[in-house]
């Protein structure tokens, strides 16, 4: 770094250093802004100031400490859910069963919390839960990543086809074998003993899934950028054909990677029974696993962006409901904002590298 | 040139990440250290600006407020007490699922809004959602739609309310039997929990009390929100030779469309489907909680409460008082029909029928309630029903 600095301070080539840096922060934050006028203009069609909505979902997104927690609290399921879709990414690979793999995490978790009760000290059945979760939404991801590799059966659609049969499994046990007649809200599973659940982190309401997902991405971040495993990875993303050349196990690395990520999804499964529902049911398919793949394509699949965007997106749902009950706004006006930042965002990804301020100067 | 240049950058932003994640967890810290006194700032000012103004009510909604279903059901009934009751306030919201979403909603509504009554409609916010939010806020009153509260286990200031809207159903299905000209009549339904089955076997009955021989085929989709199929459904009744088709699923928008669209009759659910299905709608088993929510608003106001006791934790009604009402009759209803229909109603009104007689038999030939009078509305066993009966045609197994 040093060295790299010493020979040459002139302004110029302050740029040039910090060039790639500036258009990855200037690009999305241009996105954001260009989707904030264009929902502005939707609400003023709507017949709400679009200022007054602004403000508003500022305080019920990150006004306060109150505002914050909520935030969080529908964050934290994205960012695990979201790695499911971005480390894949990083092979070249569309995955979008994160859906399918929280529930079977969900799913692991639960029939490993049951069957162990209370046998063992709660914070080892909780560890053997979570390997549970993990190897749960791993393995289904992995399928996807077989699939693939093997049978050359594109993972995009596999993947999400996995989904509904991961509903499906269950939907078929907590209606039949699993079922808890005793609950009659919905059909259920019987609840996790309360020694099992996850609690909040002290003094708020979030619960510990939030730490969960932050170490998850710092891991994610690190493995990827750090690692020879996520340099082998990147390569074959980049190029199979010359990974193949280069002797690197293609295979291996996205069944590896598919089970990583599958497993981010699967644990964000377990986080939201142990922490949330307490007992398996439909309710566990709220669409954190697509509102992941979102985060995870805004994210750039960078799995430390992923954090931030799973704030940002955490803050816009939280202010879904101010947008009704304070501007008389229909309830699908969050997703028409959700919407409309995410083709934003995705319309500026295929800015990169064409702006002439970002592009490199002839040097001659 | 790329290849050297890479591990700085990284490092970089390594470096970057982990000042972010410190910075964030100052600031969670931070907040964490300030909450206590947010909260304990905001609460006084809450209830000191409640004491002279209108009482805010919130409802809160599964999904859209215009789906011809649930939903809208209750939102009517919300906008009704809006509407009769001077002095009370109502903030909804909707399109809320049953996840923490609905506990931070809640929550939103008694600390922003400063609701002092709840009204969280859908059945799975109950268990935890407005358990955990009723111990927590104990001056606040939640009202659930469903039978789901329990003396000495759940808060005080729970309450659930919930009709016998097999009562409509019982009265539609007479409509039904006596319209039908095949005998053959569908009902659409969504999950096989004893709400939907007693909907279904009520509707049978009625039908069978004017036409001993009809036979109702049940298909089960699954969800409570599956339009696909439930059109598949109502399809596949139409070409078997189904000429009456309802449904209990959350909207029946699809259902009356497409019995509309196949020319065959259709008996609504929830709120009136009639704009829907302008020349098949028979009549349908609508809530009514404009009258219930009246009712308790005017309670609310004379300073009546769940806590105090003044009002009952659990509210139960059918026809007779009010918490279920039929739609009006359709172009396609006979004077005949319509007179068995309101003789039907006017015994259900004044209790003289019973919907569940003694000796009643499931479609397996077992016999589901004992020789004797019967089971009346309020029959603990009733709730449990896991059966459906004879003349329905289908399996609560799937």
């Amino acid at each position: 770094m040093a060295i790299a600095q010493a020979p040459n301070p002139s302004p110029v080539s302050w740029l040039q250093r910090w060039r790639q840096p500036l258009e990855a922060v200037a690009l999305p934050v241009a996105a954001l802004l260009s989707a904030l006028i264009l929902f502005g203009i939707f609400c003023a069609f709507s017949g709400a100031n679009p200022f007054a909505v602004y403000g508003s979902i500022y305080k019920a997104a990150f006004g306060n400490w109150s505002a914050w927690q909520n935030t969080l609290i529908r964050a934290s399921p994205l960012m695990l859910t979201a790695l499911c879709t971005a480390l894949p990414a990083r092979l070249g690979l569309v995955i979008i069963g994160n859906e399918g793999a929280l529930v079977m995490g969900g799913l692991a978790a639960v029939v490993a919390g049951l069957q162990l009760g209370t046998g063992l000290p709660a914070p080892l059945t909780q560890i053997l839960m979570a390997i549970a979760a993990l190897c749960g939404g791993g393995l289904w991801i992995m399928l996807a990543g077989a699939l693939r590799h093997y049978r050359g059966v594109n993972e995009t659609i596999s993947s999400l086809l996995l989904n509904y049969i991961a509903i499906a499994l269950m939907n078929h046990l907590v209606e039949g074998p699993m079922r808890d007649a005793e609950f009659v809200t919905k059909p259920s599973s019987a609840e996790l003993d309360p020694g099992l659940w996850i609690g909040n982190l002290p003094g708020s309401r979030i619960h510990f899934g939030l730490i969960y997902g932050l170490i998850a991405c710092l891991i994610a971040y690190v493995l990827i950028q750090r690692t020879t495993f996520g340099f082998a990875a990147r390569t074959a993303g980049g190029n199979i054909r010359a990974a193949r050349i280069a002797g690197l196990p293609v295979g291996k690395l996205t069944l590896a990677v598919c089970f990583l990520g599958g497993s981010c999804a699967g644990l964000a499964g377990m986080v939201e029974i142990a922490a949330v529902q307490k007992r398996l049911n439909a309710s566990l398919v709220s669409n954190y696993g697509y509102a992941g793949i979102l985060v995870a394509f805004v994210s750039r699949h960078n799995p430390l962006a992923t954090v931030l965007v799973a704030i940002l997106l955490g803050g816009i749902l939280a202010s879904g409901g101010i947008l009704q009950r304070s501007h008389n706004l229909p309830d699908a006006t969050v997703l028409v904002f959700q919407g409309i930042v995410f083709l934003c965002v995705l319309f500026s990804d295929s800015l990169y590298g064409r702006l002439p301020w970002f592009q490199e100067k002839a040097v001659s | 040139m790329a290849y050297p240049r890479q591990p700085r950058f990284s490092r970089r932003q390594v470096v970057r990440g982990l000042m972010a994640t410190t910075a964030f967890g100052v600031v969670t810290k931070f907040g964490t250290a300030c909450s206590p006194g947010t909260d304990a700032g905001s609460a006084p000012g809450d209830s000191s600006a409640g004491g002279g103004e209108d009482l805010m009510v919130g409802f809160i909604y599964v999904g859209p407020k215009d789906d011809f279903g649930y939903n809208q059901a209750h939102a009517e009934g919300a906008a009704a007490m809006a509407a009769n009751v001077a002095g009370i306030k109502i903030v909804e919201e909707a399109s809320v699922p049953e996840t923490t979403a609905v506990a931070e909603t809640m929550r939103s509504m008694i600390e922003i809004d400063g609701a002092k009554v709840l009204f969280p409609t859908s059945f799975g916010y109950f268990d935890p959602y407005i358990l955990e939010l009723a111990t927590e806020f104990p001056d606040v009153q939640f009202f659930h739609a469903g039978g789901l509260y329990q003396e000495g286990v759940h808060p005080d200031n729970v309450g659930s309310y919930f009709g016998y809207i097999d009562e409509a159903q019982y009265v539609a299905g007479v409509v039904a039997g006596a319209t039908s000209k095949s005998g053959k009549l569908g009902f659409v339904a969504a999950k096989p929990i004893p709400q939907v089955l007693r909907n279904i076997n009520a509707f049978t009955l009625g039908a069978k009390s004017v036409n001993p021989d009809i036979t109702t085929q049940v298909i089960f989709t699954g969800e409570w929100a599956e339009p696909v199929k439930e059109a598949e459904a109502t399809n596949s009744m139409a070409d078997q030779g189904i000429d009456v088709v309802t449904c209990h699923v959350d909207s029946p928008k699809v259902v009356m469309e497409t019995a509309e669209k196949r020319g065959i009759f259709s008996s609504g659910y929830h709120a009136n489907q009639a704009p829907l299905a302008p020349e098949g709608y028979l009549t349908g088993a609508e809530w009514d909680w404009s009258s219930i929510y009246t009712r308790l608003g005017e309670e609310f106001l004379a300073g009546k409460t769940l806590m105090a006791g003044d009002i009952p934790h659990i509210l139960r009604g059918g026809l007779a008082d009010n918490f279920c009402k039929l739609s009006d009759y359709g172009p396609a209803v006979s004077e005949e029909a319509k007179a068995a229909a309101d003789a039907a109603k006017d015994q259900l009104i004044k209790g003289e029928l019973i919907i569940y007689p003694g000796g009643l038999k499931d479609n397996n030939g077992n016999v589901v309630v004992p020789e004797g009078e019967g089971y009346k509305q309020d029959n603990i066993e009733l709730e449990k029903m896991d059966y459906l009966i004879e003349g329905v045609q289908g399996s609560i197994e799937g």
